[in-house]
């Protein structure tokens, strides 16, 4: 690439934060007001352009990129294993959905999703439900406080607090787990960790309880929520919405169930739809949806097999210690895969799964080689940002903020 | 290339009996179906694939760079239809690297723009009639596209002074 053709690609540029702003001077009544990044409602560096008239929103332009940090161009860098904690960062409320997609969609390459143990599976469902009674709870939280409900925010970050804890005790680590790895899980669980989480799970459905007594019949809760960011379901899909959103405008739309992943089809649940499709919608089907996992969390718990924890593939996984010290063969498994790392074939594969925000998809390119050579992440997050504009124009400005709670995105997940 | 099995399968089958050179290729593998579009018709094969063929989702669009092989981009739609639940479908234009621009289909999914953007950002493919196509991750004064496979994982050439 010469240095003319790069700049000729920056020169066509245009700029339309600024196109904004030059149209509101010329109309005397409208201001533009910029909301973020450090805006605390906006969870994260969102900036958002907003021309206001009065309390009115008339345009507004997500400006997102401030947390990009090149995370697909890293993955070209590593082996495929080394890409797994760098899907923990993608998402950082979903890091177990994260770790499960990029393991299944390596696993489709390697072409042994079917030989996966049993265990291995009930496993990351059980994790990846935990994850997503997770987020649901900091969404809660947070999207509470911002309408001006502030206990709840207590109440949800006191469970979230109890599933990090079994987290830690799992993995070794709160929020990076990295603990679903193409090949099967990293470590076996610890002893006692089924007993807490059985704990915590019996216990939990009495917190959405406590949760919903806080908001349901909170005139203050009803009012900022009911009939706001209200999109039609047809604009939703059109602008590439997924997940809770989508469920909240009717259609019963959920992967687990459509493309079953990990044996999600020998579970018995629900899939929470609404038909209000505005913020108060999303919050029902929220509320439902951590209700449904701690169902799932119970089944799982109840059927699963004692390991084995990993594929036993040598060209896939490392060998067990004890092996490693004994057999020749193993020994040199070992050093392959630490060296150099595993090889998968050559191929793409595309992998969807149903993360707390909606369609997490990973498109993984391999040329053959040791190293990815490319890894897409398609993330809910960006998807359902889009839609902002549509949502908030012509509302009032208020409204925005419970708008922006109700999709419920993370912003390393938009920037990656 | 396509073979008779991939001849057969009903999207593939429509949309040579409308459009009889657009495909090029079609691959099945893994359970997934991947068609190699011709990209002067991406436009029509994407409306006609949104309007008559089901595929009511556009998931995302992306690129992947094969330097030093000519064309070297491939800009990757990846396809949902929500109807017929499990069903994917996954089309590929390929691109040469001097002059890699494509028509945008932000007139069939406005939901394309922030893709389309993104593509241009990370790889410089440049989409024709796109309403804002200006970078989006990488700051505005940055040079060069990060994701292509000629520009260095580290030691870039990026100054933070000026700002």
């Amino acid at each position: 690439m010469s240095d003319s053709d790069l700049k000729s690609t920056t020169a066509t540029l245009e700029t339309t934060p600024e196109e904004i702003e030059k149209s509101s001077a010329s109309e005397r009544r409208r201001m533009t007001l910029n909301m973020g990044p450090q805006h605390p409602s906006t969870h994260g560096v969102l900036r958002v352009l907003l021309e206001l008239d009065g309390e009115t929103v008339m345009r507004a332009y997500p400006d997102i990129g401030f947390l990009h940090t090149g995370i697909e161009k890293q993955c070209e860098a590593l082996t495929w294993q080394q890409v797994v904690p760098l899907t923990d960062r993608v998402d950082y409320l979903n890091n177990m959905g994260n770790n499960l997609v990029y393991a299944l969609a390596v696993e489709k390459l390697l072409n042994v999703t079917e030989e996966m143990p049993e265990a291995v599976k009930m496993m990351r469902v059980l994790l990846a439900e935990l994850q997503r009674i997770n987020s649901h709870c900091v969404w809660l939280g947070t999207h509470a406080l911002d309408i001006g409900a502030m206990t709840v925010f207590f109440y949800c970050f006191r469970e979230r607090e109890d599933i990090l804890r079994l987290f830690e005790m799992i993995s070794g680590q709160r929020m990076m787990t990295s603990y679903i790895r193409p090949g099967g899980l990293a470590l076996e669980p610890p002893r006692g960790w089924f007993k807490s989480a059985r704990k915590f799970i019996d216990a939990f459905s009495d917190k959405v309880d406590e949760y919903e007594n806080l908001l349901a019949k909170n005139p203050i809760w009803l009012q900022r929520t009911q009939g706001v960011g209200h999109v039609s379901l047809d604009e939703l899909l059109d602008w590439g919405v997924t997940g809770p959103m989508i469920r909240a405008a009717g259609v019963p739309w959920d992967i687990r169930k459509d493309e079953p992943y990990s044996g999600y089809e020998k579970y018995n649940f629900d899939v929470a739809t609404r038909t209000e499709n505005d913020v108060w919608a999303r919050y029902r089907v929220r509320m439902q949806e951590m209700r449904e996992s701690a169902k799932i969390v119970k089944q799982a718990l109840d059927g699963i097999p004692d390991g084995p924890w990993q594929l036993d593939i040598p060209r896939v996984t490392l060998p067990g210690r004890e092996k490693m010290k004994t057999q020749m063969e193993a020994l040199i498994h070992h050093f392959k895969i630490v060296t150099e790392g595993m090889r998968v074939p050559a191929g793409e594969a595309y992998q969807a799964v149903e993360s707390p925000r909606g369609e997490i998809a990973y498109y993984v390119v391999s040329d053959g080689s040791s190293h990815p050579h490319r890894v897409f992440m398609r993330t809910p997050s960006f998807g359902n940002l889009q839609v902002l504009p549509p949502m908030v124009e012509g509302k009032l400005i208020a409204d925005t903020i419970a708008a922006m709670g109700s999709m419920d995105f993370v912003l390393g997940d938009v920037d990656r | 290339m396509i073979s008779d099995q991939v001849r057969e399968i009903p999207v593939v089958a429509a949309l040579l009996a409308r459009f009889p050179d657009a495909v090029t290729a079609g691959v099945l593998r893994l359970n997934e179906l991947a068609l190699e579009i011709d990209p002067a018709q991406i436009l029509e094969v994407c409306r006609f694939l949104k309007n008559e063929q089901g595929f009511r989702r556009l998931s995302a669009i992306t690129g992947v760079d094969w330097h030093p092989m000519e064309p070297r981009f491939e800009v990757v739609y990846l396809l949902h239809s929500m109807e017929r639940r499990a069903d994917r479908l996954r089309l590929k234009c390929r691109l040469h690297g001097d002059n890699a621009e494509i028509e945008s289909i932000t007139s069939i999914w406005p939901g394309a723009n922030w893709y389309e953007r993104e593509t241009f950002d990370l790889f410089g493919v440049r989409f024709r009639n796109h309403p804002n196509l200006t970078r989006i991750m990488m700051p505005d004064e940055w040079i060069g596209h990060p994701l292509r496979k000629d520009f260095p994982v580290h030691g870039h050439r990026y100054s933070y002074q000026d700002e």
